[in-house]
């Protein structure tokens, strides 16, 4: 089974070259003249006064805790998936058992406003 | 020796190839279907009907001017459009095009690498690019380009877990996670998941679209709100390498549902006699043709659809589709026990 990544192991490989080669020849044939104003970040034609690294929106950083676990949740279902046939009713039952542990977290997120938007 | 490095050598340069050509076109093709549908006639100057557009396209992007903006993270910046770029290539590494081929009397599967893990390599390598997008606007020092890429990601973290979900019926159907498992499980049961699995199908579809940032999901890029989101500080060839990886993840969504949910490779209705000419069209032909009509279907729905709002878009992806596929994952548990 190692053999199979081999081919895969060449192509991120073969991908990060090409990525860096053209990369790297761009850069020998691009005209290059800076001027200060044009290495500026853009803000519509007006100077920039502070740092573009201020503080954000909370809501971000609550979407980004909640991928975390449903997304960890979700991948725990798959070697379930996998084998669904052979555990039949003993894993539906557990799997059911867990989905609504999940699905109640869910709820809760949902009526503390965490997927509201505004 | 050949076996094991040549021959995937040899194919990994010609998937490579065929991808950098399939983005030029289908950059042409968007621009036409665009023009088509609004009544215009689309790019018509280089070449006839334009068709010499993309070759123009790519060389004025490598003779463009490269700024890095004084205040940005110099290395950062430069490694963010790689990291964005290489998983979109790589995810190529074990779909299925074509079944096995035979060529000079050797046999060739028609697939890069074949792990039984395939779809899970798919999912976490399309999960490495959402580094680059918030790594790109953040290194970029600029108020645009930080609101796009904290934008983005959220998007696309949203969407993916509705995604992951609805793959488990997938999974469930297949009883495999290898791509060409799925493919061969289809063929077995006579029916492609995409008819057995409709709301899976659905739930897939328009997460791709989100997962894709396309029309009506383009929020990250929106140009009258954030000017261009989280490219905005880019220019030159590390542009072009974020609008590369844009289309080569378009393809990918496209290839992995042709895979999961339309047979693959797979001729339509093997079983019916007098339509057994279909399966005289090579393997390869059918996935190529499944695949447009899949990229097709996402040009036809920008030119469609409005554009999301915000707010409408998180709403969508945690309060509609997630909900509908941890549903759709407990009816098909139940029917798997059931029948």
């Amino acid at each position: 089974m190692v053999n199979a990544w081999v081919p895969i192991l060449i192509f991120i490989a073969v991908g990060i070259a090409f990525g860096v080669v053209t990369l790297l020849f761009a850069r020998l044939i691009v005209p290059q003249r800076y001027g200060r104003v044009k290495l500026e970040p853009y803000e519509c034609g007006i100077e920039p006064t502070t740092d573009a690294r201020d503080r954000y929106s909370i809501k971000y950083f609550l979407v980004a805790m909640l991928f975390l676990i449903f997304d960890v949740e979700t991948i725990f279902l798959y070697p379930w998936a996998v084998i669904v046939d052979e555990l039949a009713w003993f894993g539906f039952i557990e799997m059911v058992v867990f989905l609504f542990i999940l699905v109640v977290g869910y709820f809760y997120a949902w009526r503390e406003g965490a997927l509201e938007w505004a | 020796m050949v076996e094991a490095l040549i021959l995937p050598l040899v194919k990994i340069v010609i998937v490579l190839v065929a991808v950098l050509v399939t983005v030029m076109y289908i950059v042409l093709l968007e621009r036409k279907v665009q023009a088509w549908v609004q009544v215009r006639l689309g790019p018509m100057r280089v070449g006839p009907h334009g068709i010499l557009q993309p070759l123009a396209d790519v060389l004025k992007l490598f003779v463009k001017e490269d700024i890095t903006p004084a205040r940005a993270d110099k290395w950062v910046f430069t490694a963010a459009p790689i990291i964005v770029l290489v998983p979109a290539l790589i995810a190529f590494a074990v779909i299925p095009f074509a079944g096995d081929l035979t060529l000079f009397g050797l046999t060739i599967p028609g697939r890069i690498a074949d792990v039984n893990v395939g779809l899970l390599y798919v999912i976490s390598v399309a999960g490495i690019g959402i580094y680059g997008i918030i790594l790109g606007g953040w290194s970029s020092n600029s108020k645009w380009a930080l609101l796009g890429s904290l934008r983005s990601s959220a998007q696309l973290i949203s969407y993916e877990i509705a995604v992951t979900m609805t793959l488990v019926t997938v999974i469930m159907l297949a009883g495999t996670l290898s791509m060409v498992g799925i493919v061969q499980a289809q063929l077995a049961k006579g029916w492609w998941f995409g008819f057995m699995q409709p709301v899976a199908f659905f739930i897939y579809f328009v997460g791709a679209l989100a997962e894709t940032n396309r029309a009506p999901f383009d929020l990250p890029e929106a140009e009258q709100e954030l000017v261009a989101g989280f490219h905005t500080e880019y220019s030159g060839m590390r542009f072009a390498f974020y609008f590369l990886a844009e289309y080569a993840n378009m393809i990918v969504v496209s290839t992995v549902a042709t895979t999961l949910f339309l047979g693959g490779w797979l001729a339509p209705f093997p079983n019916v006699s007098w339509l057994s000419f279909l399966g005289l069209v090579p393997g390869w032909a059918w996935f190529m043709l499944k695949t447009f009509g899949f990229l097709y279907a996402f040009l036809w729905v920008r030119a469609t659809f409005p554009r999301y709002r915000y707010d409408q878009l998180m709403r969508l992806g945690w309060k509609w589709l997630i909900p509908l596929a941890i549903l759709n994952v407990v009816v098909t548990g139940l029917l798997k026990v059931l029948v």
